[in-house]
C-alpha cells in the first residue's frame, strides 16, 4: 500500500470499485471545487474466484429505510450481541443464528478482506435461463445461411434446461411454436400493427386459462406452463427440431421489388418478443436476441421506407431536423426498452449490414437492459461468429459469464448523497434520504435494475458530498458506500453481492495535497467521458465539447501550478499530468466526434463506452499504440504520428478495431519476399509478432473487434491516421521526407496545440 | 364439364359413380346417348339396370323405334297403374278420351289428368259450337279452364287436347296427327318420347299419352261445369263457375251431371265465397269427389257426400265435370308437352319460338338463337308498347343461365378468336357481333341490331354479301349463324393492374392467372366432435384430383390451398419442395392479412405428398381442441387477401358450423326470434345483422374471389347473414342442419364432390343489352352489382341463373322484333379470359291474345318466386303476398277482358299458357319463407330464400311443386319411370308406396296397407310396423322391385344439383307431418291454402278486377 497507485489497483481487484478522488472532499463547496465529481466506476460482478461461498441471507440493519447489510465497517459489540449500522448507526440485534459469534468467530461478512461477499440465495424456484431468438429472415442468401448455422451452434453451448424461443421475422412475424411433431407450427403476425402485451398474449393463445374457465378448474396452476411452454422449450428437449427449423428457415418470400428494401418488421418483432415473454415469464432471466440484417422498414419502429432512393438518415439529415422517422421509432424502441426492463429481461442486437440498421433508434433496447449490442457487416464474417459465440463463454466454474435482473441497490453514509448512475440501467426510481437532489446520470433514486449484465459491465456512480462546510467531519472521519447487488446468477441461483468501502475524508483547504495525490485521474477521465457521453445524446455536440473544454480547464486552474498569466509555467501534478491528454483524444473519439461516424455507429459506439469496466474504457478515449521494430521488444509509443515510422510495425488497438501497420519499408520488404527466405527468418518473427498479440486481443475482447492488417499508403491506414496525435499535418510539413512520422491529412489540432492552448486559458484570470 | 364430370369421377367414386353419370343420362337423356356420354352410361347401366329403357336411351334419339316396345309397356304400366281402376283400355283411345274421362271422373283420382282430358273434348264437342277458326284460337281457349274458352278451339273432340300440345307445337294438324298416333299405337309416340327422354320421361311419358289428352279434357268439362254453376249458382256462381272446375272438387260425385254448367255452378260458388261455408265444404267435396273413387280415402271424408247433392245439377258431363281433377293439372300438362315435343329437336331459327317445358327432354339446334337452356323468358311474344305491358301485368324477364351445362349431344359454343382487335363490336352500344347484324353497302359496313348505328367492317374482317344480303361466310362464322358462342377476349378486357403498371409493365391490363380453391375448414369443437374435418379431410384427398378442367387440359389449372380456423386463422404452407406442412396461425382476426405467399397456393399434383400429410395431419392436430368459438368474416377476408396476393381469381370453400361469436369483425348475436314472424319486423330476419358481410362481399367481387359455403349447424347461425357473402359473390350456400357422419356423409360428400368439380368462370361480368324499346331494369340472382347494368359474378357455375327484368322504355317494332344479347366476360377455368355471348330474338305484338299465347309460366313463377322471395328483405311477408296475388290477378283479369271469348262473368277463364299460374303460385305462396310453418327455422327460410335465388326455371319448377311418384303402381318389369301424380294426400293410396323429391328433398312414403311382400323386398322387414321411420338408407336387396326402387332413386338425385337425402315416411308416422308439408295441392298446416281453395280466391280477385 506504498502508493495511490497500488491502492486504487488493489481495491479494483478486490470490490471492482475506481474512484476519482480516493480522499474525499470533506464539505459541499469544497467537493463542488474540485470540478470531478466524486464518482466511481463500479464492476458489480467483478471476476472474485476467491470469494468463499456463502449459502445464506445478509444480515440486514433493521430501520426500514436503512436496510444496510452487516459489513466489516460496522461496530460489533460481541457480548451484547449487537451491532451498528455504520449508515445509520442503528443498533441491531443479531439474528439467533450468530449466536456463536465472538472476536475468534467472526462470519466472513465481518472479515476485513470481505469487503466484498457474495450470498447465496436458496429460497425462491428458480427459472431456467431463457433466450428468445428474433431472427430477421430479410437477408442475402448466404447472410442468412451463416446466421442459421451459428444458431443451431449456438443450441449446444446453452444450459440444457435452458429455455428457448424463436421468432422469425420480415414482412410479417412469425412466433414458432417449438412443440409440435409433424407439421411445424407459427403464429404470425402483421408487420405493420402494433399490438398491445396483452394483445399478443390473446393472440398466441396464452391468456386462455384465464377468466371463463377458472371456476370450472381450479388446477389450472399446473397449465399455465404448459400452455406458454409451446414458444419457448428447455433446448435439451427440442434441439433437434429447433435445428431442423432453423434449418428450414427461409428468406422473407415476399417479393421485393426493384428500387425498395425489403419489409423489415423489426419493431413489431421485438414488441412481440417482449409481450411474450412479459406475459409468461415475468422477472426472471431471459435475453431476447435480436439478430437483423438492415434497418425496420415498416410498421412502428420502421427508421426508413422501403424505397432505396431515399437513404437511411444521417447525422445530417438529423441535425436538420430531416429524419422523419427517427423520433416515433425512438419512442417505439424506448417504450419496449422500459417494459423489458420492467419485466427483468434484457435485449442484445445484433445487427449485421453494410449500411446502417436502425441502431441510432434501438439503442436504449440495449442500453436500458443491459443487452448486447453487436455490429458488423455481415453475418458471414468471423466477427459475428466469434462474438456471437463468445457470448456462451464460461467461467471457470462453468457458468456463462453473464447475469440477469440485477437491482443494484446504493447505501451511503451521511454526508453524501447519490446523484445518479451512468450504464447499461434503468431507474428504479426508489427515493430515500441518500439520494440528491442533483442528478447526474440517471438520477433520483438509490436503485437500479440492470436487467443483463456480464462479469465487467460496470457503472459509473455520482456521488454528492453534502456537509456543510461550517459542520467539518472529524479528523480521521470516514465516509462509507455500499452496493448492494441482487441477480440471477446464470446458475439461476439467486445472488446477493455486497460490496462495502470506506475513504477518508480530508479538509481541501488543509489537505488538498491529499486528496489532489490521491486523485485517480483514469478513473476521472472515464467518469468525466462518461457524463459527457451521457449529454451527448440529448445535448447539441460542440455544446459538449464546450462543457468538457471548461471543465477541463477549471480543472488545470485547481490543482495546476502556475504563474498567473504565464502558460509556460504551468505545471501539473503526476497525479493529473495523463488526464488532459485523456480529454484531448476523448474529444476526438466517436463517442463525442460524429463527423465520419454513421448515427449507428456512434450509438455502437457509446453503447459500449457506457458499459465496459476502466481499462477498456480508457482503450477507448486513448487507444494503445505498440510498435514492433528490430531495435528492441515490442513496445507503447505515442499515439502519436511520429509514431509512423518505416521501419516500424504498429498494432493498435481502440477496442473497436485492431490494426496492424506495416511501415513503408516493412512493407516493401514483405512484397519482396524476404520473410520467406531463410536467412530472414528474424524478419519472419517479426511480422509475426504483433499478430500474435492481436490474436491474443481478439480472444479476450467482448465484442469482437473489427481486425485490420493494412501497411503503408494501404486504404485501411485511415483507421490508424484518424486516431494518432496529428502532431505532423500537411500544415506542418517541414518534416516531410524526414524519419519523424507521418503527415496525417487533417485541419484538427494536434496534442500540442491543444495543451499550449489549455495552458494559456488555465493561467488566464479571465475565465 | 362432361369430361370432368362423368369421365374422370367415376372411378374414384365407387358409390357416386351413379349419381354422376346419372346426371348426365337423366337429365339429358336422350341426347347424351349420341355422343361421349357412352361411357358413362355404360357405368350407369350397371346399377339402373332396373329402370326400363334406359340403355336404348344412351344409343341416341334415333332408338325411338327401339324405344317404342318399351314404351309400350310402360305405357301398357302405367296405365295399369294409373288408371287401373279404370282399366288399361281407354288409354289407347285418344280420341275416345271421352270415354276414358267418363271412368275417370267416376273413379279415380290418378286417373284424374286423364279424366279431365276426355271430359274435356267431351264437353267441348258438344260446345263445339263456338267458332273455334284457328287453331289458334283452340289453343288459347283450350287452356282456359273455363268451358266458354274450350268451346272455341274443340273443332273436334280430340281437338282440344291437341290444342294445348299444339300452342307448342305450332300447326293444328300435328294435333291430329298426335291423335292419330294414339289410337293406333299411343304407345309408339308416347314411347318414343319417353324413350328419348331417359328415365325421366318415362314417367311422364306414360301419363302424357293419356294427358294428352286430358287436358283438353279437363278445360272442357269444367267449362261447362263453370258456366252453368255461374249463372244459376248463388252470388258467388259466376266467380264459382270458373273454380268450380277446378273447384270441380265439390262437383265430382255430383258435379259429373253438374257439366250443365248452370247447375253445377251452384255448388261452385261457395268455392268463390272461399270465405264462409264455401270453403271446406269446397275442399272436402273436391276429395270427397276424388275419394270417392278410391275407396281409401272415401271413408275419411265424409263431407263429400253433401257436395254431391249439390253438383247433382250438373248432368250433362256427369261423368267428368266437376271432378276435382278437373281443374288444371301441372302433372297433366307436363305429360302433354313431353308427348308432344319432347320428340322433335327445337330448332331455335325462328323468332319468338316457345320453347318446350323445362319438365320435357328435348334436344336444342341452335340455328341463331341461343337455346332455351341459357336463357328462358317470361313470354316470347313482348307487347310493343308500355302501354300493353302495364295492361297485361306479365312480368317481361328472361331468365339466364349463362354457362348452363349442355346435354352432351349439343355442342357447347364454338370459341371465336377475332385476335388482337378483340371481338368485333358496335361503336355506339358495344354489342358484339351477332346473326342479327345487318351487313349493308355491299358488306363494307354492319348496322346494328339493337341500337342502328352504323358501323364500318374492319377491313380483316371483310366479306362479300350473296344475294339475299347475307355474308358469304355466315355459316363459317359462328358469330354469325349461332346463338350462342365464345369470343377469347383480349388484354382489354382484363383487370386492371393495381398501380404496378406504371413502373415495370407496358400495360395497365394483365391476362388472369390460373384460378385458385381455397379450402376453409372450421376445426372448432363442433367440427371435430361431429367427425366432419376427418371425414372431409379424407374426402378431398381424392377429390384434389378432379378439380376442373379445361378442354383436353391433363391437369387442372387450378391451385389450391388450406386454411383451418376456430377463433384464429390456420395457414398451411405446403409448398412442394417442405418434408411436412407448415402451420401459420394468424390471430390477429380483427385485421386479417395473409401470412405467406410462397407454397400457399400449390398445384395439387407437384404437392401431393405434403398435402397428403397435411390432411392426414389436420383431423389429428386439433382431436382435443376445446375451441369452440369461431369467426367467419375474417375467414373470408383472409382467402380474399391471399387470391389478392396471387392476382388470381378463385372460389373458396367454406366449411362452417357455428354462429360466428369470437371477437372478430362480423361477430353475430343469436338473433332468432320467432314473434318477430307475421309483423312488420320479420323482414330483419333476412336481412344480415351488420354491414360487414355486404362491405366484405364488394371486395370479394373486386377480386374474383367466389365463396362456396357448407354449414353444419347445431343450432341457429344466422344463414342470413352469412349467406350474404355468397350470395353477393355467386357461389353456393348448403346447410347439412345436425350433421352426423353417419346420415349425412353421403349427401355432402356428394355435394362437395360436385361443387368441387363443376366447371366455374370466375371474374365475370354479364351484361344484357336489349333493342331499343326495352331494356333490362332489374336483376335476381347471386351477385353484386355496383352500377344498374353491368351483372358483377366473382364466380360462375352452369347451375348459377341470374333473373333479368326488362320494362319499356320506348316502343317497339313488330317487324323487328325485340333482340336480346347476353354477353359474359369471364376467367375461365385455365385462366383464359373470354365473353360468351347469348342472343334471343323475340316477337313483338300489338294484341294481348299474342302476348298470352307465347308466355311461358314455368319462367314466369321463377321470376315471381324470385320476385317476392326479394321483396321480404323490404316490406312485411304478407305485403309480399298480396303483391303476387294482385299481379296474378291483373295477369288473368287482362286476358278475360280482352282476349277470353265473351262468357258469363262467372267463367274462370284462364289462358292456355298460364292454366298452372294459379297453381304454382299459390305454392310459392305457401313456401316457407312467405308463410313458415311452426317447425321451419329461420335459419331455413333464410336458407331457402337465398337457393330460390338462383334457381333455374326447371329447379323452381320442381321445387314449388314436387314431384310424387307412386312406385308400386306399375308393373315391376316396368323400366319407364312411373307417372307422377298430384302432391295432394289424396292421391295416395295407403297400399302404395311412392317416392316425393323438389330437388332439395327426397322422401319414400309408405302407406300403411301396403303389401307385406312389397315391405320386404324393399326393406327387408316383415311388416309395415318393422320399418324404421326416417330410415335414411335402403337396403340392397336383390330383387327386382328393390332395384327398381334404388335405381329411381339414384336417377332422381342424378337430375338434380343437390343431392337429395332420402327420408323413409311411414303413413301415420310423427314423420308423416313433414311430409305431408311438400303436398302443395292440399291445404297447408301454417295456413296456406289449398289448390282448390286458391283458384277460388282467385277466381273471386279476379272477378273484382273486371267488375
Amino acid at each position: 500500500m506504498a502508493t495511490y497507485l497500488e491502492f486504487i489497483q488493489q481495491n479494483e481487484e478486490r470490490d471492482g470499485v475506481r474512484f476519482s478522488w480516493n480522499v474525499w472532499p470533506s464539505s459541499r463547496l469544497e467537493a463542488t471545487r474540485m470540478v470531478v465529481p466524486l464518482a466511481c466506476l463500479f464492476t458489480p460482478l467483478k471476476e472474485r474466484p476467491d470469494l468463499p461461498p456463502v449459502q445464506y441471507e445478509p444480515v440486514l440493519c433493521s430501520r426500514p429505510t436503512c436496510k444496510a447489510v452487516l459489513n466489516p465497517l460496522c461496530q460489533v459489540d460481541y457480548r451484547a450481541k449487537l451491532w451498528a449500522c455504520n449508515f445509520c448507526f442503528q443498533r441491531n440485534q443479531f439474528p439467533p443464528a450468530y449466536g456463536g459469534i465472538s472476536e475468534v468467530n467472526q462470519p466472513a461478512e465481518l472479515m476485513p478482506q470481505f469487503s466484498t461477499i457474495e450470498y447465496m440465495i436458496q429460497r425462491g424456484a428458480q427459472s431456467p435461463l431463457i433466450f428468445l431468438y428474433v431472427v430477421d429472415t430479410c437477408l442475402e442468401e448466404d447472410d442468412l445461411q451463416a446466421l442459421k448455422e451459428s444458431l443451431q451452434m449456438s443450441l449446444s453451448l446453452l444450459p440444457p434446461d435452458a429455455l428457448v424461443g424463436l421468432i422469425t421475422f420480415g414482412r410479417m412475424v412469425q412466433v414458432h411454436e417449438l412443440s409440435c411433431e409433424g407439421i411445424s407450427k407459427s403464429y404470425v403476425f402483421r408487420g405493420t400493427k402494433d399490438l398491445t402485451a396483452k394483445q399478443i398474449q390473446d393472440m398466441l393463445g396464452l391468456t386462455k386459462p384465464a377468466m371463463p374457465m377458472q371456476q370450472a378448474r381450479p388446477a389450472q396452476p399446473q397449465e399455465h406452463p404448459f400452455v406458454s411452454s409451446r414458444f419457448l422449450q428447455p433446448v435439451h428437449k427440442i434441439d433437434m427440431n429447433l435445428t431442423d427449423l432453423l434449418g428450414e428457415l427461409q428468406r422473407d418470400p415476399w417479393p421485393v421489388t426493384q428500387g425498395k428494401r425489403p419489409l423489415r418488421s423489426t419493431g413489431v418483432a421485438l414488441s412481440i418478443a417482449v409481450g411474450l415473454l412479459e406475459g409468461t415469464f415475468p422477472n426472471t432471466g431471459a435475453r431476447i436476441m435480436l439478430f437483423t440484417g438492415g434497418p425496420p422498414t415498416q410498421g412502428p419502429g420502421m427508421v426508413v421506407g422501403d424505397e432505396l432512393k431515399i437513404p437511411i438518415r444521417s447525422w445530417h439529415d438529423i441535425e436538420k431536423d430531416n429524419a422523419r422517422f427517427m423520433k416515433k421509432a425512438t419512442k417505439h424502441y424506448e417504450m419496449l426498452a422500459n417494459r423489458t426492463a420492467a419485466n427483468g429481461h434484457c435485449i442484445d442486437i445484433y445487427a449485421c449490414a453494410l449500411d446502417q440498421t436502425g441502431l441510432l433508434e434501438m439503442k436504449c433496447c440495449a442500453n436500458l437492459t443491459g443487452g448486447y449490442m453487436v455490429m458488423g457487416d455481415s453475418f458471414n464474417t468471423s466477427l459475428f461468429k466469434q462474438t456471437f459465440q463468445r457470448i456462451f463463454t464460461k467461467d471457470f466454474n462453468g457458468d456463462f459469464r453473464m447475469a440477469f435482473g440485477a437491482t443494484l441497490d446504493v447505501k451511503t453514509s451521511r454526508e453524501l448523497k447519490i446523484a445518479g448512475a451512468i450504464g447499461p440501467c434503468v431507474s428504479l426510481n426508489v427515493k430515500g434520504p441518500c439520494v440528491s437532489e442533483n442528478e447526474l446520470g440517471v438520477g433520483g433514486t438509490s436503485q437500479w435494475k440492470i436487467c443483463g449484465l456480464d462479469l465487467t459491465s460496470t457503472l459509473g456512480i455520482y456521488f454528492e458530498v453534502v456537509n456543510q462546510h461550517n459542520a467539518p467531519i472529524p479528523q480521521g472521519g470516514r465516509g462509507a458506500i455500499q452496493f448492494v447487488t441482487h441477480y440471477q446468477h446464470s446458475s439461476t441461483q439467486r445472488r446477493i453481492r455486497v460490496t462495502t468501502i470506506a475513504r477518508n475524508w480530508a479538509d481541501a483547504q488543509t489537505q488538498l495535497r491529499h486528496i489532489e495525490a490521491a486523485f485517480d485521474q483514469e478513473a476521472a477521465a472515464v467518469l468525466m467521458a462518461r457524463l459527457g457521453v451521457f449529454r451527448a445524446e440529448s445535448e447539441e455536440g460542440p455544446d459538449v465539447l464546450r462543457w468538457l473544454d471548461r471543465q477541463l480547464i477549471r480543472l488545470c486552474q485547481k490543482f495546476g501550478q502556475y504563474n498567473k498569466e504565464d502558460p509556460a509555467s504551468f505545471r501539473l501534478s503526476d497525479s493529473f499530468s495523463l488526464y488532459p491528454q485523456f480529454m484531448f483524444h476523448l474529444r476526438r473519439s466517436p463517442f463525442l466526434q460524429v463527423f465520419n461516424n454513421s448515427p449507428d455507429e456512434s450509438s455502437y459506439y457509446r453503447h459500449h463506452f457506457a458499459r465496459q469496466d476502466l481499462t477498456q474504457s480508457l482503450i477507448m478515449i486513448q487507444p494503445i499504440l505498440y510498435s514492433y521494430s528490430f531495435h528492441g521488444p515490442p513496445e507503447p509509443v505515442l499515439l502519436d504520428s511520429s509514431s509512423i515510422l518505416a521501419d516500424r510495425i504498429l498494432l493498435m488497438d481502440t477496442f473497436f478495431q485492431i490494426v496492424i501497420y506495416l511501415g513503408e519499408t516493412i512493407a516493401q520488404w514483405r512484397k519482396a519476399g524476404y520473410q520467406d527466405m531463410p536467412e530472414y527468418e528474424n524478419f519472419k518473427h517479426l511480422l509475426q509478432a504483433p499478430l500474435d498479440d492481436a490474436q491474443e486481443i481478439l480472444q479476450a475482447r467482448f465484442p469482437m473487434p473489427r481486425y485490420i492488417n493494412t501497411e503503408h499508403g494501404g486504404s485501411q491506414a485511415r483507421f490508424l491516421l484518424s486516431k494518432v496525435n496529428p502532431s505532423q499535418t500537411h500544415n506542418n510539413l517541414y518534416a516531410w521526407g524526414q524519419e519523424t512520422g507521418a503527415p496525417i491529412l487533417t485541419d484538427d489540432v494536434s496534442l500540442q496545440v491543444f495543451m499550449d492552448h489549455l495552458k494559456k486559458l488555465a493561467v488566464s484570470s479571465a475565465c | 364439364m362432361n369430361v370432368n364430370q362423368s369421365i374422370p369421377p367415376v372411378p374414384p367414386f365407387g358409390q357416386p359413380q351413379p349419381v354422376y353419370p346419372g346426371y348426365h343420362q337423366s337429365s339429358y337423356s336422350g341426347q347424351s346417348g349420341s355422343t361421349a356420354p357412352a361411357i358413362p352410361y355404360g357405368a350407369y347401366n350397371g346399377p339402373v339396370p332396373g329402370y326400363q329403357q334406359t340403355p336404348p336411351q344412351g344409343i341416341s334419339r334415333a332408338p325411338p323405334s327401339s324405344g317404342a316396345p318399351p314404351a309400350s309397356t310402360a305405357q301398357a304400366a302405367c296405365g295399369q297403374v294409373a288408371y287401373g281402376q279404370f282399366g288399361q283400355g281407354d288409354v289407347q283411345n285418344g280420341p275416345s278420351s271421352a270415354v276414358q274421362m267418363q271412368r275417370l271422373p267416376g273413379s279415380q283420382p290418378f286417373g284424374s289428368t286423364l279424366a279431365p282430358v276426355g271430359s274435356q273434348p267431351a264437353v267441348l264437342q258438344p260446345y263445339g259450337p263456338p267458332p273455334t277458326s284457328a287453331q289458334v284460337t283452340a289453343q288459347l281457349a283450350g287452356m282456359q279452364i273455363s268451358s266458354a274458352v274450350v268451346p272455341a278451339p274443340p273443332s273436334s273432340g280430340l281437338g282440344y287436347g291437341p290444342p294445348t300440345s299444339l300452342a307448342s307445337a305450332s300447326g293444328s294438324f300435328p294435333n291430329s296427327g298426335l291423335y292419330g298416333s294414339y289410337p293406333q299405337g299411343q304407345a309408339s309416340p308416347v314411347s318414343q318420347a319417353q324413350g328419348h327422354p331417359g328415365i325421366q320421361t318415362p314417367q311422364r311419358s306414360a301419363p302424357s299419352q293419356a294427358s294428352s289428352f286430358t287436358p283438353p279434357a279437363s278445360g272442357g268439362p269444367r267449362l261447362p261445369s263453370m258456366t252453368g254453376p255461374l249463372l244459376p249458382g248463388q252470388g258467388f256462381g259466376g266467380p264459382s263457375v270458373s273454380q268450380p272446375n277446378h273447384v270441380s272438387s265439390p262437383p265430382p260425385q255430383a258435379l259429373p251431371p253438374g257439366t250443365q254448367m248452370t247447375g253445377p255452378l251452384g255448388p261452385p260458388p261457395p268455392m268463390h265465397s272461399l270465405q264462409q261455408p264455401g270453403y271446406q265444404p269446397q275442399q272436402n267435396g273436391s276429395f270427397g269427389s276424388a275419394r270417392g273413387p278410391q275407396p281409401n280415402y272415401g271413408s275419411p271424408y265424409p263431407a263429400a257426400p253433401t257436395f254431391g247433392s249439390q253438383p247433382g245439377p250438373p248432368q250433362p258431363l256427369p261423368p267428368k265435370r266437376l271432378d276435382p281433377d278437373a281443374i288444371p293439372s301441372p302433372i297433366q300438362v307436363i305429360e302433354d308437352d313431353r308427348n308432344n315435343r319432347g320428340t322433335e329437336p327445337f330448332v331455335t331459327g325462328v323468332r319468338g319460338q316457345v320453347p318446350p317445358l323445362v319438365t320435357t327432354n328435348f334436344l336444342v339446334k341452335d340455328q341463331g338463337n341461343a337455346s332455351p337452356r341459357y336463357i328462358r323468358c317470361t313470354s316470347y311474344n313482348i307487347p310493343c308498347t308500355s302501354d300493353m305491358a302495364k295492361q297485361a301485368q306479365v312480368p317481361l324477364a328472361a331468365v339466364i343461365k349463362p354457362l348452363a351445362t349442355l346435354p352432351p349431344d349439343e355442342a357447347s359454343p364454338y370459341v371465336v378468336d377475332h385476335g388482337e382487335s378483340g371481338p368485333l363490336r358496335c361503336n355506339r352500344c358495344k354489342a358484339y357481333m351477332c346473326p342479327f347484324m345487318q351487313f349493308i353497302e355491299g358488306g363494307r359496313r354492319f348496322q346494328c341490331c339493337f341500337c342502328s348505328c352504323i358501323n364500318d367492317v374492319p377491313p380483316q374482317y371483310f366479306q362479300h354479301l350473296d344475294h339475299t344480303g347475307k355474308r358469304v361466310d355466315a355459316y363459317d362464322r359462328p358469330e354469325l349463324s349461332l346463338g350462342s358462342y365464345e369470343f377469347l377476349a383480349t388484354v382489354d378486357y382484363c383487370k386492371v393492374r393495381e398501380g404496378k403498371w406504371l413502373l415495370s409493365f407496358p400495360s395497365p391490363f394483365f391476362f388472369p392467372s390460373p384460378p385458385a380453391f381455397i379450402f376453409m375448414i372450421d376445426v372448432s369443437y363442433n367440427a371435430i366432435r361431429t367427425g366432419l374435418v376427418r371425414l372431409l379431410c379424407e374426402e378431398l384427398k381424392s377429390l384434389l384430383d378432379f378439380l376442373p378442367r379445361e378442354g383436353g387440359a391433363e391437369e387442372s389449372a387450378i391451385r389450391v390451398g388450406f386454411v383451418t380456423y376456430n377463433k384464429v386463422l390456420h395457414f398451411y404452407n405446403v409448398k412442394s419442395s417442405l418434408a411436412q406442412p407448415q402451420m401459420m396461425v394468424v390471430s390477429d382476426v380483427a385485421d386479417m392479412f395473409v401470412p405467406l405467399l410462397d407454397g400457399f397456393l400449390v398445384n395439387v399434383n407437384e404437392s401431393r405428398a405434403v398435402i397428403t400429410s397435411l390432411l392426414d395431419q389436420i383431423p389429428e392436430m386439433f382431436a382435443d381442441t376445446r375451441e369452440t368459438e369461431t369467426v367467419f368474416v375474417p375467414v373470408i377476408q383472409a382467402g380474399m387477401e391471399a387470391l389478392k396476393a396471387a392476382e388470381c381469381a378463385g372460389k373458396l370453400f367454406l366449411f362452417h358450423t357455428s354462429l360466428p361469436i369470437a371477437e372478430a369483425p362480423g361477430k353475430l348475436k343469436n338473433r332468432d326470434d320467432r314473434k318477430l314472424i307475421n309483423t312488420d319486423k320479420e323482414k330483419t330476419l333476412f336481412q344480415p345483422q351488420t354491414g360487414a358481410y355486404q362491405t366484405l362481399a364488394k371486395e370479394c367481387v373486386a377480386q374474383g374471389c367466389c365463396i362456396d359455403l357448407f354449414l353444419f349447424p347445431n343450432q341457429y347461425v344466422d344463414v342470413a347473414t352469412l349467406s350474404v357473402v355468397p350470395q353477393l359473390t355467386g357461389g353456393s350456400v348448403y346447410k347439412y342442419a345436425c350433421f352426423q357422419v353417419e346420415n349425412d356423409q353421403e349427401r355432402f360428400l356428394s355435394d362437395l364432390r360436385r361443387d368441387v368439380q363443376k366447371v366455374v368462370g370466375f371474374d365475370a361480368v354479364m351484361r344484357v343489352r336489349t333493342s331499343t324499346g326495352i331494356r333490362a331494369v332489374d336483376f335476381f340472382g347471386a351477385f353484386y352489382m355496383s352500377n344498374t347494368t353491368d351483372v358483377e359474378l366473382a364466380g360462375l357455375d352452369g347451375d348459377k341463373t341470374v333473373t333479368v327484368e326488362f320494362k319499356h322504355d320506348d316502343r317497339l317494332n313488330e317487324e323487328s322484333g325485340a333482340l336480346l344479347q347476353c354477353a359474359l366476360l369471364y376467367t375461365s377455368c385455365a385462366g383464359q379470359r373470354r365473353l360468351r355471348i347469348h342472343n334471343l330474338a323475340l316477337n313483338c305484338c300489338t294484341q294481348l291474345a299474342d302476348l298470352y299465347r307465347n308466355c311461358e309460366t314455368d319462367t314466369l313463377i321463377n321470376y315471381m318466386a324470385k320476385f317476392a322471395y326479394r321483396g321480404v328483405l323490404n316490406s312485411p311477408v304478407k305485403a309480399v303476398r298480396d303483391t303476387l296475388i294482385t299481379q296474378c290477378a291483373q295477369i288473368l283479369a287482362c286476358y278475360r277482358k280482352n282476349c277470353a271469348s265473351p262468357s258469363s262473368a262467372g267463367q274462370l277463364i284462364l289462358p292456355e299458357c298460364m292454366k298452372l299460374l294459379p297453381v304454382y303460385l299459390n305454392c310459392v305462396l305457401k313456401s316457407d319463407v312467405l308463410q313458415p310453418g311452426a317447425e321451419v327455422t329461420t335459419d331455413d327460410r333464410a336458407y331457402v330464400r337465398q337457393l330460390v335465388t338462383s334457381m333455374d326455371v326447371a329447379e323452381t319448377n320442381v321445387f314449388f311443386y314436387p314431384r310424387l311418384l307412386p312406385l308400386t303402381k306399375s308393373p315391376i318389369e316396368s323400366t319407364t319411370e312411373p307417372t307422377a301424380v298430384r302432391a295432394s294426400e289424396e292421391r295416395l293410396s295407403n297400399g302404395d308406396i311412392y317416392l316425393l323429391e323438389n330437388g332439395l328433398n327426397l322422401f319414400l312414403w309408405v302407406g300403411a296397407s301396403v303389401q307385406q311382400g312389397v315391405v320386404q323386398s324393399l326393406f327387408s322387414v316383415s311388416s309395415f310396423s318393422q320399418i324404421t321411420s326416417g330410415l335414411s338408407v335402403l337396403p340392397v336387396l336383390d330383387n327386382p322391385l328393390s332395384k327398381k326402387v334404388r335405381g329411381l332413386i339414384d336417377s332422381l338425385r342424378a337430375q338434380r344439383s343437390r343431392y337429395m337425402k332420402l327420408i323413409v315416411v311411414k303413413q301415420e308416422d310423427k314423420l308423416e307431418m313433414l311430409f305431408k308439408h311438400f303436398l302443395v295441392e292440399d291445404k297447408s298446416l301454417s295456413g296456406g291454402a289449398s289448390y282448390v281453395d286458391f283458384l277460388c280466391h282467385m277466381h273471386k280477385e279476379i272477378r273484382q278486377l273486371l267488375s
